[in-house]
């Protein structure tokens, strides 16, 4: 024991900040290694491949109408997926929570279905619902003259998908955890029942939903296979940009490959700050 | 074993939550850290036990450096705040645990024996194979003295291990655990905000503001003797009363209460009045009692308003007061402060005058 | 409201809507859940016995889907133990210790998660692809690793990193560090104190985390289709496969192999349902 003390003591002046817990350094060791190797180093390549392009020649890279129509299909699309999943999402999770029904608890499993499912297995499928000769398909087609599976509805479509337990299971907590003392007070002030939805519930929950909606988005601009089956893949037109960036990759154009991976990166960091600090703004507000 | 702490220094962030604390245990004693939350008395425990490091001082156990010395080499029973026991573990598997990882680990079966002694000296046997959500607060406690107590330390610390009780158990609870002191005959160390626990229980207390230790002393000593202002507003029952020095006299305006004397130079300062010190008259006044409650034998209790002041205080035996009744002021004599720190016993005018 | 609607209807709270809107809700988010979650499923077992369930079990049983299976199981292998000691070490380092920095490595950590899956496999092929960084390197001295089972395994990795840390640094973080405190002033050492105070309660979120670790190791498509080099029967993992064969025009056999996917996923939703039921309950009773 004084041994240790010893050893440990040497340093003079400012004692050596003692931790509680013993195994820090083991575990942050193990942690820092696991962490470099898996994740750090190989975006580090992300980040410096496309240099070698040199500015203008990663301009050109990136500016190429293809490389443009196809980072505007992946965000347009799960920009737009997103936004639609928010009204079902929030539908979802307040049945789960609020309402008693038989199914509810199928339902909640259910819920969890695009996490679990893999995402090939989800592009097939929703590709079969969708094609003209599906059973959603058909009768769309049918009816309202709607082509899905192969045109950028069916993109949004499986990006509706991928997207919606992101919002349903971030909201659900919330909603479970909101006291009932707010909207029983806007009751006992007079309010009807649709202006305390309105005016109470929906703005506690609004930036939970931006929450949401950041996260299906997220996802959703990046997704690939649940997204390839039912695009359809016409250049300009239906191609997204993770697919693009496999193109480049068998055209061993690495540089311009990491070039659109390194833009789809900075647009999504781009879209979740300004998605943040639109929610920093809602809560400022609030207080 | 004694317990040696030198000038220790304890920074978080900006704010300094020990600043330079000195302190001695003897050995064999139970002493009490007393103070407001926030005065750093978690804090100098937390760096005895080794669960947190200082800027600069030091801590020396039985004439031995601990600066460097992680918890787990140290040998200090700590029975903690919420008593974090094991969740998962059984009563005997908690009271176990110190003993199954040591180096030299004991056979199985004299860790069952010695778990068991444990359980018996805490006096829940019953327990063993209970888990702690299973059993109430008072027996978790007893359960989380029995596991510190269990790698035999040389030092036992008690962070506010009362606080989560009702305050029936906590009584019975409290005077068990200084009796079990007395046999044991372990260095206590028992960090507290209840004045009222500390006296009972503690050889000496520590009293704690602001990251220093104001006063050691014996219990008596601290009623009789305050060292600052703040003890004696602390301890014991006290009412502030602010007043003014002229010519060694405190004046007590716009408060109907005479005057003293002490020894302290002019300008403002402050009395501590306890409540036996205050005598309450009946007659013409413009101080009126707010309540009168008896309590069987003892002098009637007295609240009495003066100016914007609420005091306490007792009624002469056998005496007694209406609501509302006015009444005249004077004080026996008390401790007064100035506002420079420095301290004199109050005496009445008249005695003097008198004398 | 009249008299007789008042002695009639019965009590119903301010926080709560009309029977008729509750109604409405109920039905529309059934209607949503069948035509989103329930259909997409329905609809891949119903490919894969459209043409019967011998042809379904003849395309399970082809040596090239076995081969995939065995790849998918052997990739899991790997992968889901590396990131279980990582994500254990990273969650409690996390939740028991403060040291600079560790902000960032919290955001770290998420960070595979919004990453596009192909670029998960893009970095890899960087650093190791032929042009790569290392790519002469390896070679000149004859080392695959893309297009082999080292660059699977490394994109897989990649994309199943945060699962365990996610799923057990809330619950570490919930727990406090007094039980290790404790622990460490009973003499414990940081390995004692890990296995023996704070593994114990966490095993059941972590094993969800396994679960889902391993679900996604098994299922992930994009992230190992772009390492992959798609040699039937060597690179192959099982949703590889069933984009082969449905690009072949192999329907059933696709559906059949995305079946076996589906169950794998629906195995994995239902234990970890089971899970989160049982770690609400005590550690210590179960």
């Amino acid at each position: 024991m004084s041994g240790s003390a010893a050893a440990l003591g040497a340093a003079p002046g400012r004692a050596a900040p003692i931790r509680a817990i013993p195994g820090f350094r083991t575990s942050l060791g193990i942690t820092l290694l696991w962490a470099a190797s898996i994740v750090v180093i190989p975006l580090l390549a992300l980040l410096l491949r496309p240099l070698e392009l040199g500015p203008l020649g990663l301009w050109e890279s990136l500016t190429e109408p293809r490389v443009l129509a196809a980072l505007r299909l992946s965000f347009g699309a799960a920009f737009v997926a997103a936004l639609l999943d928010l009204p079902l999402g929030l539908l979802l999770a307040w049945a789960i929570v609020r309402l008693r029904f038989p199914g509810r608890g199928m339902l909640d499993a259910a819920l969890d279905l695009p996490f679990a499912l893999p995402t090939a297995v989800a592009g097939i499928a929703l590709t079969a619902l969708t094609a003209p000769n599906g059973w959603l398909g058909a009768p769309l087609m049918a009816v309202f003259g709607l082509k899905v599976a192969f045109t950028e509805v069916g993109v949004v479509f499986a990006l509706m998908f991928v997207g919606l337990p992101f919002i349903a299971r971030t909201v659900e907590p919330v909603l479970r955890d909101m006291p009932l003392d707010a909207e029983e007070a806007a009751a006992t002030l007079g309010a009807s029942r649709a202006q305390t939805l309105w005016r109470v519930v929906l703005p506690a929950l609004l930036p939970t939903l931006l929450t949401g909606f950041g996260l299906a988005f997220a996802r959703a601009v990046g997704e690939y296979g649940s997204v390839i089956f039912i695009a359809g893949n016409l250049p300009m037109i239906t191609e997204i940009a993770p697919l693009l960036i496999v193109i480049r990759l068998e055209q061993f154009d690495y540089a311009g490959a990491a070039a659109v991976g390194l833009a789809m990166l900075a647009l999504s960091f781009v879209v979740l700050l300004a998605i943040n600090m639109l929610q920093r703004r809602l809560r400022r507000g609030r207080r | 074993m004694s317990v040696d702490v030198q000038d220790i220094v304890r920074r978080f962030g900006t704010t300094a939550a020990l600043k330079g604390v000195s302190l001695s245990v003897r050995e064999g004693e139970f002493l009490a850290l007393l103070g407001p939350s926030g005065s750093g008395k978690t804090t100098l425990l937390r760096i005895l036990a080794g669960l947190e490091g200082s800027d600069s001082g030091t801590v020396h156990i039985a004439g031995q450096d601990m600066t460097g010395v992680p918890a787990r080499e140290r040998n200090i029973g700590v029975v903690f705040q919420h008593y974090a026991l094991f969740r998962h573990m059984t009563v005997f598997d908690n009271v176990a645990f110190g003993l199954r990882v040591r180096r030299q680990r004991p056979s199985s079966a004299e860790i069952a024996a010695r778990v068991r002694r444990l359980l018996e000296l805490v006096q829940v046997p019953e327990l063993e194979r209970r888990y702690p959500d299973q059993i109430s607060g008072g027996q978790r406690q007893r359960v989380a003295l029995a596991r510190a107590l269990a790698i035999e330390p040389r030092l036992l610390l008690l962070d506010e291990p009362f606080g989560a009780l009702d305050a029936l158990v906590r009584k019975e609870v409290r005077r068990w655990v200084r009796s079990l002191h007395d046999s044991l005959g372990i260095t206590t160390i028992l960090v507290t905000h209840d004045q009222e626990e500390a006296m009972e229980m503690a050889d000496r207390i520590a009293v704690m503001q602001g990251g220093r230790i104001v006063q050691l002393d014996a219990v008596g000593a601290l009623l009789r003797d305050p060292a600052t202002a703040f003890v004696a507003g602390f301890i014991g029952e006290a009412t502030r009363l602010p007043c003014q020095v002229r010519n060694g006299v405190a004046h007590f305006d716009p408060l109907p209460v005479l005057p003293l004397q002490v020894a302290l130079p002019d300008g403002p300062a402050a009395a501590f009045v306890r409540p036996a010190e205050i005598s309450v008259r009946h007659g013409a006044g413009t101080a009126s009692v707010r309540l009168c409650r008896t309590e069987g034998e003892g002098p009637a209790r007295l609240i009495v308003q003066a100016g914007d002041i609420m005091l306490d205080a007792l009624a002469n035996p056998g005496e007694s007061f209406e609501k509302g009744e006015s009444c005249r002021l004077s004080i026996r004599g008390s401790h007064v402060f100035a506002e420079s720190g420095e301290r004199a016993q109050g005496v009445p005018l008249a005695e003097v005058m008198v004398g | 409201m009249s008299d007789d609607a008042l002695h009639t209807a019965p009590f119903r709270p301010a926080w709560q809507d009309r029977p008729w809107v509750r109604r409405l809700l109920a039905a529309a988010a059934v209607l949503v859940a069948l035509v989103m979650l329930a259909l997409p499923l329905t609809a891949v077992f119903v490919e894969a016995l459209r043409r019967g369930l011998p042809v379904a079990l003849e395309a399970i049983t082809e040596p090239d889907t076995l081969a995939a299976v065995r790849l998918t199981l052997l990739v899991a292998l790997i992968t889901v133990p590396v990131n279980l000691v990582g994500g254990l070490a990273a969650a409690w380092c996390i939740a028991k210790f403060d040291f600079p920095g560790k902000r960032l490595l919290t955001t770290l950590i998420d960070l595979p998660f919004s990453v596009s899956p192909v670029i998960a496999g893009l970095v890899f092929v960087l650093i190791f692809g032929a042009q790569g960084w290392l790519g002469p390197w390896l070679q000149a001295r004859d080392i695959q690793i893309i297009f082999a089972l080292p660059g699977l395994v490394l994109a897989t990795l990649f994309v199943t990193f945060p699962f365990v840390a996610r799923t057990v640094l809330p619950l570490m973080q919930e727990q406090g560090r007094d039980e290790e405190e404790a622990a460490a002033t009973l003499g414990a050492g940081g390995l004692q104190t890990f296995l023996m105070v704070t593994l114990p309660n966490v095993k059941w979120g972590l094993l969800a985390g396994v679960l889902l670790c391993n679900a996604r190791a098994m299922g992930e498509f994009g992230a190992v289709s772009v390492v992959s080099g798609h040699i039937r029967g060597e690179t192959n993992t099982m949703p590889l496969h069933v984009e082969i064969l449905y690009n072949e025009y192999q329907f059933a056999g696709a559906f059949a192999v995305a079946a076996l996917l589906a169950l794998l996923g629906l195995v994995t939703l239902t234990a970890k349902t089971l899970l989160e039921r049982l770690s609400g309950r005590n550690g210590g009773l179960v």
